[in-house]
């Protein structure tokens, strides 16, 4: 497939009509590596590395990869946690990318966060009801009966009892403190929500529990969701379109149907390959790609495309031209030379 | 409950009864409440179960790695014809690292960083072989590394373990343990700190190497797409307790309890069409300290008021659903089998 060929198709446009919430464009983090007294720059960890995608309002972009592939970097760059190295972001139209601490409150409010780790995540000296009414004050928002009220409220929309509010972290399990992370982060209204992980660190019963109200908070609220995470039937269950990082690129971007039926980057297809299934019959029928060796590292990437180390299609062009994401099809853009169940044109 | 009718007399490893509690200023912890399974070798186990079910305190007192002091350990352990809890310390440390040895989570902490790999692999064999010189030992060591797939074994064994990745360490672990050629292999939770694609070569090596050394394997996880791969038989734990085990295939196509319905209903599958919901089991797993009476299970079962209140006073033992299979539940077996078939079979 010839990039004349992928370029006569028009971008994917799932939602063209409506203005994305929010857009990424080239966006970088380079960490730099320090040497000596002087801490001269001996190099770079190139964490993210200019990758682009849109967050359309009400949906659900759903990020998966290896750790190590800058999921994670990408999701504190958005959330202006860390300062992007080159790049734009744009948030419903304004660009957010170097906005200073004090210009970037107020839109704190429409950005909020859930991490992964429900136990470091809460702080274990503060009551519940001061954990999540930490939101109102800190952002001076006035509520109609009261913060006490408005924090109830929100206990009782995440499932956890009004009572609850005088409580102590440490008394609650682990699924539970989830879902204080997930009031306090939709104390405010926001219209985005940024979860890192949410439900790695729970139990398979909690777990989904926890995509369950993540799923109901969507539809009853109307937020928008980009959710990191490694596992893949997870983000196959809570996305729209998903998107796989690798090396700190996205590779490849796909409407969730699209990419799970159909993949076509040679390396999303052997993760799908590698989830183990709860079937003890079907290990024998199934092909598995199995990938030799580990992820490179991130100082010194591979030259041309990134996988091409651990690709079994990986021919010279492919050490010599970095593939571009294209569009492939409708909805659907892969970074890749030789890509899996190509469109016949 | 001990059936020692379908007991194999050839087993290679017998649990019978096992308990191990733990007495704690907040009460009497019962992390594993009676507890038994026959291993044959060349076979593998995979116990499964949520956090806090006991399942990692199980494979511990196997390896007779509990404080005897803080443990209290009834039961018995039979080891190819060796009673382990009647043997006492010593001799169990002859066994340990030689007939049985263990794969932990975690192999950053499980391996000295002081010492490099092959300094490590070469002290687990020369302290069950004192006879062998300090070279034939680290040929050993090359040697295993090599069979575990690290590449230039004889270059990388004078690596420090945090110069391994995580899917390496995970590799050197498995050859250390299996340097003296265990009979018995215990790994627990081997692949939750690796990514899917090492996962799946970890798996892999587990399951070639047992093949090519005939061990018997306990595989303990919460994935059950990871049991599935591995596993011959299936023992699901929950609060202690054995509540359903079997053949990894009638377990997966047949469950018999509700709590591997439910483990089951709130996996999200790549395998099957997308489901609207998952159906999660409501509630949360029990503390060990107040475990609920009759069946442990019942405050989240929702099924428990068609035992007629039995589940919540009577503890069920583990009886016979199918050939091998067992249950341990108040339901009857046509009730379940008409509930699974209507209400959870069509949902998975």
């Amino acid at each position: 497939m010839t990039d004349s060929s992928t370029a006569a198709i028009p971008a994917p446009a799932p939602a063209a009509d409506r203005e994305p919430l929010l857009k990424v464009t080239a966006l970088a983090k380079h960490f730099p590596i320090t040497k000596g007294v002087l801490r001269r720059q001996t190099g770079a960890v190139r964490a993210v590395d200019g990758i682009d995608f849109t967050v359309n309002p009400g949906e659900t972009l759903g990020v998966v990869g290896e750790s190590g592939c800058g999921k994670s970097t990408m999701g504190r760059l958005v959330t202006r946690l860390a300062e992007p190295t080159g790049g734009k972001i744009e948030f419903e139209g304004t660009d957010i990318t170097h906005l200073s601490t004090g210009a970037m409150r107020p839109l704190r409010k429409d950005i909020q966060m859930i991490f992964q780790d429900p136990y470091s995540s809460l702080n274990p000296r503060h009551t519940v009801g001061t954990i999540v009414g930490a939101p109102f004050r800190l952002q001076k928002v006035q509520t109609e009966h009261g913060v006490k009220r408005a924090v109830q409220d929100l206990l009782e929309l995440c499932g956890l009892s009004p009572e609850h509010y005088n409580r102590y972290p440490h008394e609650f399990s682990g699924g539970q403190r989830q879902r204080i992370g997930i009031a306090r982060a939709l104390a405010l209204k926001p219209k985005m929500i940024v979860a890192d992980e949410p439900v790695s660190a729970l139990d398979v019963s909690i777990q989904a529990q926890v995509v369950n109200l993540l799923d109901d908070l969507q539809s009853e609220l109307g937020l928008t969701y980009l959710i990191i995470a490694h596992d893949l039937s997870v983000v196959r269950h809570v996305s729209d379109r998903v998107a796989v990082m690798y090396l700190g690129k996205i590779v490849e971007i796909a409407d969730r149907d699209s990419l799970y039926k159909a993949p076509m980057h040679p390396y999303t297809t052997a993760l799908m390959s590698a989830v183990p299934v709860p079937d003890p019959g079907r290990k024998e029928r199934r092909e598995r790609i199995l990938l030799t060796g580990d992820v490179p590292s991130p100082i010194n990437p591979p030259s041309g495309c990134r996988f091409r180390t651990r690709c079994w299609k990986a021919q010279d062009v492919c050490s010599t031209q970095e593939p571009p994401l294209v569009a492939a099809k409708v909805g659907h853009q892969v970074a890749c030379h030789f890509p899996e169940n190509p469109v016949l044109v | 409950m001990i059936d020692l009718q379908t007991s194999s007399p050839d087993a290679f490893l017998s649990v019978r009864d096992l308990r191990i509690h733990f007495d704690t200023d907040d009460g009497l912890v019962r992390s594993v409440d009676g507890v038994s399974f026959d291993l044959q070798k060349g076979k593998t186990l995979g116990i499964v179960g949520e956090s806090g079910s006991g399942k990692s305190v199980t494979s511990l007192g196997i390896m007779g790695l509990h404080r005897s002091k803080r443990a209290r350990i009834t039961g018995e352990i039979w080891l190819d014809g060796e009673d382990l809890i009647a043997a006492g310390p010593e001799r169990v440390r002859q066994l340990r690292g030689r007939r049985m040895a263990m794969i932990f989570q975690d192999p950053l902490t499980a391996m000295h960083p002081y010492y490099t790999v092959g300094q490590q692999i070469v002290e687990a064999y020369r302290v069950h072989h004192p006879e062998v010189k300090k070279k034939d030992a680290r040929k050993r060591a090359v040697e295993m590394l090599d069979r575990v797939g690290i590449p230039q074994p004889d270059r990388r064994v004078d690596d420090y373990p945090h110069q391994f990745s995580g899917g390496m360490r995970q590799r050197a672990m498995i050859a250390m343990s299996l340097v003296n050629d265990p009979s018995l292999l215990i790994a627990d939770e081997p692949t939750t700190a690796l990514d899917v694609t090492v996962q799946a070569q970890i798996l892999d090596l587990i399951r070639d190497l047992q093949q090519e050394f005939g061990s018997a394997v306990i595989i303990i996880t919460h994935d059950l797409g990871v049991v599935a791969e591995l596993a011959d038989d299936i023992l699901v734990m929950y609060g202690g307790k054995c509540v359903e085990r079997g053949p990894a295939a009638t377990l997966f196509q047949a469950p018999e309890h509700p709590y591997t319905w439910g483990l089951l209903g709130s996996m999200p599958r790549l395998d099957r069409e997308l489901q609207d919901r998952l159906i999660p089991v409501k509630g949360t797993p029990p503390s060990l300290i107040n475990v609920p009476s009759g069946c442990a299970f019942h405050p989240r079962c929702p099924y428990a008021e068609l035992t007629g209140g039995r589940s919540s006073t009577e503890v069920p033992v583990l009886a016979e659903a199918a050939e091998r299979h067992h249950a341990a539940c108040h339901l009857p077996a046509a009730d379940r089998h008409r509930i699974f078939a209507d209400e959870i079979a069509p949902r998975l």
